[in-house]
């Protein structure tokens, strides 16, 4: 990196500023859904300019293993993007962070080569942005895929913890920095080699230790890391674009990393520690299950959503799991040609991954207008007659207002029990990944509605058609 | 060899740059969070720029082939991005509109 490829004023670093700005207007108009798609195209504009202008500005040789790179990476990327189903979003929204860290990690290395062969003075700056452009990308690389795995349910889900792991991380840790003292002071491929080894691993035992129910965190976490290794990149190369495109990657995956860890009322070091899950639940209320609850059939479901004013859906996780999106707007459609008032309540952790609930419920068609965030609905529930939980539990659990002694207390909630009536789909009286019992079970306004949610959401719908 | 100035130029834009980041994702919704998510993937893909970088400029066998893979890698991102980002938006529509 050098003051003369910063400050040269030629049309490649103009073009940059370009790209730059349609980068930046792209995520503004991610503002809004109206404009959000017209956004998307703007930033794939803006890395069009941006890699024009690379190609135009510089002589660039061997052309033919570039094609090849560009053909297998296109092919594969067009090929995964068409296929994935909107349940799988967040495995590949994992795979990607990987490769995005992977390629800037074999740039760093690619670069460390070249100068290398040139026999150049390598400058102190540029050693040490290219130990952090290979740790950080390793990092991401090994990171995203176990998180890909834990998702997938290739890699256990539950928490592996490694009795001394702490001491290896911190050795781990350690060995990179030593590698990259030896680096600055003695440029070679060996220490390069030892920090990517290291920072490989090291990738690997960070994510395991972390439960299934936490992969929303690392995945937000690691789609900032594949951004900071891009911009760690562009401080290699002194260049521009790499250096914007990636902090604004950076931002983001850091903005939602603290929005999820928020709504899941942990600390990010609390998160990445890991072993939630494992220690025993606890919490003051875990053991009078045997309390009694009320329970309904879809037919007296049907009655008082039919004969109710106004209703809101709190979908959870579980009604993506049992694929009943589509089931459940018929229903709420149904509602609302009988004039009643119908919106969702969509909690920030509702998915696998940020926002992941909002894309599965607007691919069964429901208009975005109707989804609403915690902020927005908290107020609602109060004037609302129904409110019809389906596949989510914790976040409906009132003891996390009140209850002190409870693992959630603090833990932001849709307030469901504020409603007038309360019907709970589920399939059994099981506890949620914070594995404390559900107060809102034993209300006297909630109704039990038990079995598979797709079922039932189709017997409703049945019956309502009846009425 | 140090050279500072340009360090300090490159860490004033990444400062800068962060602080935008900052302002305009803010204001992007939860609704809309699983798209930035995957865009900001394809935006990450502008490695893509540094990878060519170092490709055209590889003289070396093994320079050739790292930079022919960190294309490869960077392209996945970009195409994939874009793509199933806006796979993702078009699904989105307000009450009343069309299927």
């Amino acid at each position: 990196m050098t003051t003369e490829a910063l400050f040269t004023i030629d049309f490649t670093n103009a073009a940059y500023i370009v790209a730059a700005i349609l980068f930046i207007v792209g995520l503004k108009q991610l503002g809004s859904p109206a404009t959000a798609r017209n956004g998307n195209r703007l930033s794939a504009l803006a890395m069009l300019v941006a890699v024009v202008a690379t190609v135009v500005g510089n002589d660039i040789a061997s052309w033919e293993w570039i094609l090849g790179g560009v053909i297998v990476g296109s092919g594969i990327g067009a090929v995964s993007a068409r296929r994935v189903q909107m349940t799988s979003m967040p495995q590949l929204v994992a795979v990607f962070n990987g490769f995005g860290g992977a390629a800037s990690a074999v740039v760093a290395a690619a670069e460390l080569i070249h100068l290398m062969d040139t026999n150049t003075d390598i400058a102190e700056n540029v050693s040490i942005t290219i130990m952090a452009s290979v740790i950080i990308g390793s990092v991401t690389l090994t990171g995203s895929f176990i998180a890909y795995g834990k998702l997938q349910g290739l890699v256990p889900t539950r928490p592996l913890l490694l009795p001394i792991r702490n001491v290896i991380n911190v050795g781990l840790l350690i060995t990179m920095i030593a590698s990259t003292v030896w680096l600055v002071a003695d440029p070679s491929i060996t220490p390069f080699l030892i920090a990517a080894g290291t920072a490989l691993a090291l990738g690997i035992l960070v994510v395991l230790p972390i439960g299934g129910a936490d992969m929303p965190v690392v995945i937000a976490l690691l789609n900032s890391y594949s951004g900071i290794a891009g911009a760690a990149t562009g401080f290699v190369l002194g260049n521009t674009i790499l250096i914007i495109a990636g902090s604004l990657v950076g931002a983001s995956g850091l903005i939602l990393t603290r929005i999820m860890t928020k709504a899941m009322n942990r600390s990010l070091v609390n998160v990445m520690l890991g072993g939630f899950g494992v220690e025993d639940g606890g919490g003051g209320s875990g053991g009078d299950d045997d309390r009694p609850v009320r329970s309904i059939q879809a037919d007296d479901a049907a009655t008082i959503l039919g004969y109710a004013q106004s209703v809101i859906f709190v979908p959870g996780y579980g009604l993506a799991v049992a694929q009943a999106q589509h089931q459940v707007r018929e229903l709420a459609d149904l509602l609302k040609d009988r004039g009643i008032r119908v919106s969702y309540a969509i909690h920030p952790v509702a998915g696998r991954m940020p926002g992941h609930m909002n894309v599965l419920l607007a691919e069964a068609n429901v208009p975005y207008d109707e989804l609403k965030d915690l902020d927005q609905i908290n107020s609602e529930f109060q004037r609302t007659d129904v409110a019809v939980v389906i596949g989510a539990n914790d976040v409906t659990n009132p003891s996390a207002r009140t209850d002190k002694s409870s693992p959630i207390y603090g833990m932001p909630i849709l307030n469901v029990d504020q409603a007038q009536s309360v019907i709970v789909m589920k399939r059994s009286m099981s506890s949620g990944f914070a594995g404390v019992q559900n107060e809102l079970f034993f209300l006297d306004k909630t109704m039990m509605l038990f079995g598979d949610a797709k079922d039932s959401v189709e017997k409703i719908t049945a019956e309502v058609k009846a009425l | 060899m140090f050279d500072a100035s340009a360090l300090i130029i490159a860490l004033t834009v990444f400062v800068l740059a962060i602080f935008i980041g900052y302002e305009v994702i803010t204001k992007v919704p939860p609704t809309l969070h699983t798209p930035l998510m995957s865009g900001s993937n394809a935006i990450s893909g502008i490695v893509i720029v540094g990878a060519l970088l170092v490709a055209g400029q590889a003289d070396g066998i093994a320079g050739r082939i790292l930079g022919a893979v960190a294309v490869g890698l960077a392209m996945i991102n970009v195409v994939g991005g874009f793509m199933v980002t806006d796979r993702m938006l078009k699904m989105f529509r307000r009450s009343g509109e069309g299927r």
